[in-house]
């Protein structure tokens, strides 16, 4: 009983979304509904359509039909750039940083885009010290403040992806999706990213994309299972686990991280659409 | 972008000192050729802002450049030289809003489309003036050169005295665009530019409009062409509608790839190595463009970063490293191109 239903209404939410890609159907009528507080992961085969999901809901890609609501206002079609000021940051599935500028540049520039008006753009940038001291909290926050003045290119893997989360978090936005923030990190990086992720959920809507199904599965408060871009199941962790459809299609599948390039390809295509 | 560290600063002081004293060493004619270089180095800081600022190549920035000089041309009445108080902000602001009616079209498209785009701009423009009466048509026209006065008040200059005046005028004005320009990348704006030139996909997801930071960079960049068009109106005045060309456009490109892309001080190495070696090629060779072609092509190859990198040479490295070696002759004698 203590997992009594999150009535609150939800952060971010979304009716009927679709996108075609010419013939094919990549996302087919999703409604999701993400809340505060919630860690709601998207799981489903490779090509179910979870990355264009995501690209749909940060506005990379415009839906062909559906709406998606931010907090009750309506913002479907609205640019990425617009979405991420009212509040919806995004992580990436390759990593997407400036490899030639600092970690700290890096999430300095996410905190101006939210932070500074054009009235204030002529301030020397060494010298706006609102601005950095925002990022450095976010470098703080995923264990990346020691390695401010280094290349972000010359990071490791691992401290690549705590870079992404960093440059979400000083966006500081309301609902957070995260595109696989675990993909190639080691099990050091894995296990302090998990308490990130629930430390991260308690203040946030946040949306989680990941193969990794024992991870998955300890975290997420509710889960949405995707095939073929339509949704399978949605639930808690319990019910997928117990439910048929979902074993027929994914859980007793092979492996479910055997063929990720595959879907990373697929992801992509949507991307740049 | 910007010299790091007291030495580079000093370097910048020192090279500005040197253009400085220049037109007291030289004959008339060379200062002439001089004040056509700083005119070349202000067109090709200008595009600087948006090529190696922004990651924007642009094949259409001439037009600004050679639509202030005929603002100018337009606005002087026959044989009165008119105010350069008047006509300097007068062709900035041409310039500027030529800069953002084309940029709001063609930074539309990106990459090669965008060359492409702004190529097509830049000829419509071009021809304009080629095949309309409006500024003389192909021949293009004279016109008296603006007059350097404050108010009612004129500097008495003899015909003589002019080309000195107009020399340091030039130079004033480049030192002031290469500080302003310095001064707006060392800013939040400056920052911002950076990250769309890395990656102004990310820019978008980090919640930048990136398209009006373009446009703002793009209309700064054409106002400051205006400043180097206005530049040669008062220097030759005289007006054609090579000026607008996209062989202009593709001149000031050259002396950036040349000078060096990833600093602010490297254009104005381009554009007066570049203006040199048109010099010394016309005097040796019939074939000047050969020559000049040549010669860009085996600074590229030889000095990825252009001219302004050449310190960090191997020859140059090994030399501050270890004794001085013979082999630095050369590569001096290059640098002077």
């Amino acid at each position: 009983m203590a997992d009594a239903p999150n009535t609150s209404a939800p952060v971010l939410a979304t009716r009927g979304l679709t996108r075609r890609f010419g013939g094919l159907i990549a996302v087919n009528d999703v409604s999701i509904a993400l809340r505060q507080g919630e860690l709601h992961a998207v799981i489903g085969p490779n090509g179910a359509g979870k990355t264009t999901l995501v690209n749909l809901l940060s506005g990379e890609i415009r839906p062909t039909a559906g709406r998606v609501e931010l907090m009750g206002r309506d913002v479907t079609g609205e640019p990425a750039w617009r979405l991420t000021r009212l509040g919806i940051g995004r992580s990436f599935q390759r990593i997407n940083i400036f490899a030639p500028l600092t970690v700290l540049e890096n999430v300095r520039l996410s905190t101006q885009a939210v932070t500074v008006p054009a009235s204030g753009l002529l301030r020397s940038a060494s010298r706006a010290g609102d601005v950095i001291e925002r990022a450095e909290r976010a470098l703080d926050r995923v264990g990346l403040a020691a390695a401010a003045g280094r290349l972000a290119g010359a990071l490791s893997h691992g401290e690549q992806r705590q870079l992404e989360i960093a440059m979400v978090l000083a966006s500081a936005p309301k609902v957070l999706l995260l595109d696989e923030p675990l993909a190639g990190a080691g099990p050091e990086e894995s296990q302090r990213m998990t308490l990130l992720l629930k430390d991260l959920a308690r203040e946030h809507a946040l949306l989680l994309i990941e193969h990794d199904m024992d991870f998955v599965f300890a975290v997420a408060d509710r889960m949405t299972v995707m095939a073929e871009g339509a949704i399978l199941a949605e639930g808690k962790p319990e019910a997928i686990r117990a439910n048929r459809a979902v074993q027929q299609a994914y859980l007793g599948a092979a492996s479910p991280s055997s063929s990720r390039e595959e879907d990373r390809g697929r992801g992509e295509r949507g991307g740049g659409q | 972008m910007l010299p790091r560290g007291s030495g580079g600063i000093v370097a910048l002081g020192l090279g500005a000192a040197l253009l400085a004293v220049l037109p007291l060493f030289v004959s008339s004619y060379y200062v002439e050729l001089g004040t056509y270089a700083l005119i070349s180095a202000m067109l090709a800081l200008s595009l600087q802002l948006l090529v190696g600022c922004t990651g924007l190549v642009s094949l259409g920035h001439a037009a600004f450049y050679g639509l202030a000089a005929y603002t100018v041309y337009l606005v002087t009445p026959a044989n009165v030289g008119r105010s350069i108080l008047l006509t300097l902000p007068l062709a900035m602001l041409v310039a500027a809003l030529a800069a953002l009616l084309v940029g709001a079209l063609s930074l539309r498209t990106r990459g090669f489309f965008f060359l492409m785009v702004t190529l097509a701009f830049g000829q419509m423009l071009f021809f304009l003036f080629h095949d309309t009466k409006l500024g003389g048509g192909t021949d293009g026209a004279y016109l008296a050169r603006p007059l350097l006065a404050i108010a009612d008040w004129q500097l008495p200059l003899t015909r003589r005295q002019r080309p000195y005046a107009v020399y340091y005028v030039a130079l004033a004005l480049l030192t002031l665009m290469y500080v302003g320009l310095a001064l707006l990348l060392r800013s939040l704006f400056g920052r911002v530019l950076e990250g769309i030139r890395v990656n102004e996909h990310r820019m978008q997801a980090l919640g930048f409009n990136t398209y009006r930071y373009k446009l703002a960079a793009f209309v700064i960049a054409g106002l400051l062409a205006g400043v180097a068009g206005h530049m040669w109106a008062m220097h030759r005045g005289f007006v054609n509608p090579e000026l607008l060309g996209w062989h202009r456009s593709a001149e000031a490109l050259l002396m950036i790839l040349l000078g060096g892309l990833t600093t602010l001080h490297g254009p104005i190495i381009g554009a007066l190595a570049y203006t040199a070696l048109g010099e010394v090629a016309q005097s040796i060779t019939e074939r000047k463009l050969l020559v000049e072609g040549l010669v860009v092509l085996a600074v590229v190859i030889a000095l990825p970063k252009g001219l302004s990198g050449i310190g960090q040479l191997r020859i140059f490295r090994r030399t501050a490293a270890t004794a001085p070696t013979a082999k630095a002759g050369p590569a001096e004698a290059r640098a002077d191109g």
